[in-house]
């Protein structure tokens, strides 16, 4: 720990008073500046972490400033981004802003991108040139993209002929715009990551609504995912939904079966895998995955490409005093998911408005479920209750699962309508 | 790593291995809200809305007294009461964790 642990006589007395408590404070980064003279939250990114983590800080604690920095005026949901492409939401319906953050819970909210942290100095430098001070720093920024993972392919191409579809706005509408395209008896190729990857059922869910929207309008065209993985999230559940609704229709190859694609060639819309060629009339690749780029600035990643962090209060274990959350923090074993970002927000929220305070944060409890849809009225879901314990987040045994398999009819729209009540509630929850 | 576990595990207030029915004030005798209940029931409002107030087709918990909660998440824990998701989440907590999560959105309601 390079950082100063300057705290103020009167504050370090109050610490004392506080006992066996007071001493196990050590263990969370102490801000540069002593605790009490002030409290400045800032938190960069306004997506599912960031957005919540700055509501929930306010709510807990109206004494502390909380400043947003997001470049994203509107910030468009990946959740439902799929029933977008089913035709059974609009981008309209996935769209999101920040005034009820602004207005109601008085947060600073600044419509620029975070370019460097001097996290010794407790600092933001943002684009425009402006320096933001912080007590406290929460990082939320998502995913960026490995570009060269796969020969032939970069982001360039991505932006103009070969979406991925993963970060939710402009990519959404391209992938939407070319199946629309597409001539009847078509083929739409989908190349999901290897993990980890954010929204594990994303992909498989996705293979589902464009067969939603194929059987209706192109019925003759196929859907072939090339996987790298050799299995993948809610796996048997999917593929009985698949079989039900859309018999002959997707085609799913794992790995060893020459899943793995090694080239990419947009000119004549052709993937290599280790087994041969396929030509697509729609390509939707999915590069694996890291940190957002601010994460490697601010010198928060490790080897693995992503932020590790002490599980109780989401605080970097490289750099004290800045909490990663959402898909760039490991997070031991929870997914990642809009849900547990979310979960995660509250967590850190919570723990540093304990830790202004001088106190000890509560032990985590953390959570996470995801909807799939794979058809109207046909949704099945995967759940998870996670604890902190020796060996770091674990989801608690017994608990959590499956939808089961061979459910009846009416469960599965239940679950279809529970999936919308769930949107609804956590797009209200984080920016409503 | 895992040493620094352990110290986190052992540093944190309230921790869930030191959590016995009645060794923490309960949240619902005093104005003070428990940390521990707190960030428990956190884990509720991305489904059931925030404070429980749903917008949405998931029911909503706020206004409802620790003892409906209490004795509806022991329900959906056992297995007596039919859910389609509730069950798989009200087993991830003890008793005495569902008790703190009653009594934080208990403190909502009119009926205790
Ligand atoms: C197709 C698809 C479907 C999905 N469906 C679900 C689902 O049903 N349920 C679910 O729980 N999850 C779902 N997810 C996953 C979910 O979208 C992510 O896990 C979630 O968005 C992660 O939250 P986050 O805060 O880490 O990142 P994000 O929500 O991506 O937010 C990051 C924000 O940070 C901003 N940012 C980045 N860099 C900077 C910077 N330097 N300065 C300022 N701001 C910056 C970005 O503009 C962005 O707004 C889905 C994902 C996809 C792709
Ligand atoms: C994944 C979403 C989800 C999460 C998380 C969740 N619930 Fe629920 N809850 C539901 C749904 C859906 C129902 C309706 C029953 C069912 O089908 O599961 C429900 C029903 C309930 C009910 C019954 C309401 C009534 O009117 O009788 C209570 C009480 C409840 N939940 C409490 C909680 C508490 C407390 C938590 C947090 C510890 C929680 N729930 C977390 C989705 C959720």
């Amino acid at each position: 720990m390079k950082m100063s642990h300057k705290i103020s006589r009167r504050d370090f007395s109050k610490l004392l008073l506080t006992g066996a408590a007071g001493a196990s404070l050590g263990l969370f980064g102490t801000p540069s500046k002593a605790f009490g003279a002030s409290k400045r939250v800032v938190v960069i990114g306004g997506g599912f972490g960031g957005a919540a983590a700055a509501k929930y800080l306010r709510k807990l604690d109206p004494s502390i400033s909380v400043t947003l920095v997001e470049p994203k005026a509107v910030f468009h949901t990946c959740p439902f981004s799929n029933w977008v492409l089913a035709g059974l939401r609009t981008m309209g319906d996935i769209s999101q802003t920040y005034a009820v953050l602004r207005n109601k819970y008085q947060i600073n909210v600044i419509a620029d991108s975070a370019v460097a942290v001097d996290a010794a100095r407790g600092t933001v430098k943002l684009k425009s040139g402006m320096v933001l001070n912080y007590d406290r720093l929460i990082v939320s920024p998502g995913i960026d993209f490995k570009w060269d993972a796969i020969p032939g392919h970069s982001e360039a191409l991505a932006n103009t002929k070969i979406p991925h579809a993963y970060q939710a706005g402009a990519q959404t509408v391209l992938l939407q715009n070319q199946l629309h395209a597409m001539r009847n008896g078509g083929k739409v190729i989908i190349c999901p990551p290897s993990n980890p990857f954010r929204c594990p059922p994303g992909p498989y869910e996705r293979a589902s609504l464009i067969a939603h929207y194929l059987k209706a309008k192109k019925p003759l065209s196929k859907i072939l995912i090339l996987d790298p993985k050799d299995k993948f999230s809610k796996q048997g559940l999917f593929k009985q939904g698949w079989e039900k609704l859309y018999p002959g229709m997707i085609e799913w190859r794992s790995g060893v079966t020459g899943g793995k694609i090694v080239k990419l060639d947009g000119t004549t819309m052709t993937v290599t895998t280790e087994f041969g060629e396929e030509k697509g009339d729609v390509i939707n690749l999915i590069p694996p995955q890291k940190a957002g780029k601010i994460a490697f600035d601010a010198g928060l990643t490790d080897a693995s490409g992503w932020c590790p962090i002490n599980p109780v209060s989401f605080e970097s274990t490289i750099h004290p005093g800045i909490h990663v959350i959402g898909d760039a923090s490991v997070a031991g074993a929870m997914p990642k998911s809009g849900f547990a970002a979310s979960s995660q927000g509250k967590v850190a929220a919570a723990a540093i408005v304990r830790l202004l305070q001088g106190k000890v944060p509560a032990s985590p409890s953390l959570v996470n479920t995801c909807y799939s849809l794979i058809g109207t009225d046909y949704a099945i879901s995967v759940a998870g209750v996670y604890k902190l314990t020796a060996d770091g987040i674990v989801e608690i045994q017994g608990a959590g699962g499956l939808t089961p398999m061979n459910a009846d009819a009416d469960q599965l729209k239940e679950e279809a309508s529970f999936a919308v009540g769930w949107y609804n509630n956590i797009i209200h929850d984080t920016w409503g | 790593m895992a040493a620094n576990l352990r110290l986190w595990l052992a540093a944190c207030a309230f921790s869930a291995a030191a959590l016995l029915p009645g060794s923490v004030a309960s949240a619902a005798n005093t104005s003070e809200v428990n940390p521990r209940g707190l960030v428990l029931s956190l884990s509720c409002s991305s489904c059931h809305g925030t404070d429980g107030k749903s917008v949405g087709l998931i029911p909503p918990i706020n206004g409802r007294s620790t003892s409906y909660i209490e004795s509806a998440m022991l329900a959906f824990k056992s297995g007596a009461r039919y859910s389609t998701v509730m069950s798989r989440h009200a087993k991830g907590y003890t008793d005495a964790e569902i008790r703190l999560i009653a009594e934080y959105f208990g403190r909502f309601s009119r009926n205790k």
